[in-house]
């Protein structure tokens, strides 16, 4: 758990120590990847509301599909871009849990992307973490559908041609125009400070699921230093000087403040 | 120590070592853990500010910091 206040009662407390909720286990990720710094924030927000036993994710395929072996918490993991329907089926059968999945663009925006826009428009009371690498990490670095223009990718040796294949989705954009949504936000991993204010927005989406507002996202700028290949310092660099001009960060829906951003 | 570094949870992607304010982290090139990979380590524990930058930048939570 992160930023314990160095004094408790005499006793003086460790600094930075291990998210309780995380296994303690070698993710199969590669170094410098931000799967692994987006479960840690999971698992931290998750033991700070102290729902480790009421807390059900529902994993995707793409490089996260093993997830689930990394949290103490429940986990199952979904066919390819249904996440959002096995999550709805869990949390209308147990709508006292916190449900979410944990989602990659290729999972969410390419093959699943119906999935996710009536989960939304049906304004599920679940909440979905969306892991936006622009590629297909896990199968070798195909284009998706989240692939910046001109951006190179297995499939697009010669940069993203939008004249062909067309332009990139931004999902936050999209999903804040359904009523069902309760909350949307864009947030980036490129930084301590951003990382820092990624988990309050995890922490924030999760609290409005268990108040039952409605549908919450948290967009997750992320790297993919393999497929990009970067050095993990270099991709962080590429988030920051090329994700977030095309991905502007901030709470696109917020029903309770009445923000809607489009 | 106020640096602990989880030897064989390293997996030497050299991110704490940019964000380290002190400049204290380095990486080493004598031991390799049983995943293959040369790790981080602290050069300098008394210079450590117990900032813990290193440890939420960290993706492998390969870091505590007391
Ligand atoms: C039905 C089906 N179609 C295609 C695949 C191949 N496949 C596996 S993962 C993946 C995309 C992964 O990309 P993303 O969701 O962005 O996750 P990342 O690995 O980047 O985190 C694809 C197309 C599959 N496993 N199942
Ligand atoms: S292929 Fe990319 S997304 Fe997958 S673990 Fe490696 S760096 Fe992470
Ligand atoms: S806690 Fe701060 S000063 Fe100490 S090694 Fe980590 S980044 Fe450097
Ligand atoms: S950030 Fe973590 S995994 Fe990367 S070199 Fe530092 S301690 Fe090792
Ligand atoms: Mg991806």
């Amino acid at each position: 758990m992160a930023r314990l206040c160095r004094k408790v009662m005499g006793k003086i407390m460790p600094k930075f120590t291990r998210a309780k909720a995380l296994e303690d286990k070698q993710t199969h990720y590669c170094p410098g990847c931000t799967h692994g710094v987006i479960h840690r924030l999971i698992a931290e927000v998750i033991d700070e509301m102290d729902i480790e036993g009421n807390t059900v994710g529902v994993f995707p395929v793409g490089c996260a599909v093993l997830g689930y072996q990394y949290v103490k918490f429940d986990g199952v993991q979904a066919s390819h871009g249904r996440a959002p329907a096995a999550a709805t089926g869990i949390k209308r059968a147990k709508p006292d849990r916190l449900v979410f999945t944990y989602q990659g663009d290729g999972d969410l925006a390419a093959i699943g992307t119906g999935e996710v826009v009536h989960a939304a428009a049906r304004g599920e009371n679940i909440t979905t973490i969306f892991v936006n690498n622009t590629i297909y990490g896990m199968t070798g670095g195909q284009m998706a559908p989240t692939t910046l223009p001109g951006q190179k990718t297995q499939t697009s040796p010669f940069g993203r041609d939008t004249d062909k294949v067309g332009f990139p989705i931004r999902i936050c954009e999209l999903l804040s125009t359904l009523d069902g949504v309760a909350y949307a936000e864009r947030v980036s991993l490129h930084d301590v400070k951003h990382i820092n204010a990624a988990k309050k927005a995890i922490k924030k989406a999760f609290e409005i699921q268990m108040e039952g507002k409605g549908f919450s996202i948290v967009e997750l700028l992320s790297n993919c230093p393999t497929n990009w290949a970067m050095t993990p310092p270099d991709s962080l660099k590429w988030i920051k000087e090329n994700m977030v001009p095309y991905y502007p960060l901030g709470v696109y829906k917020d029903a309770e403040k009445g923000v809607t951003q489009r | 120590m106020k640096f602990n570094l989880n030897f064989e949870r390293c997996k030497g992607c050299t991110l704490c070592i940019n964000v380290c304010p002190k400049g204290i982290i380095e990486m080493q090139s004598e031991r390799l853990n049983k995943s293959g990979y040369f790790t981080a380590e602290c050069k300098d524990q008394d210079a450590c500010l117990s900032c813990a930058l290193c440890a939420v930048i960290c993706p492998d939570c390969a870091i505590e910091i007391a």
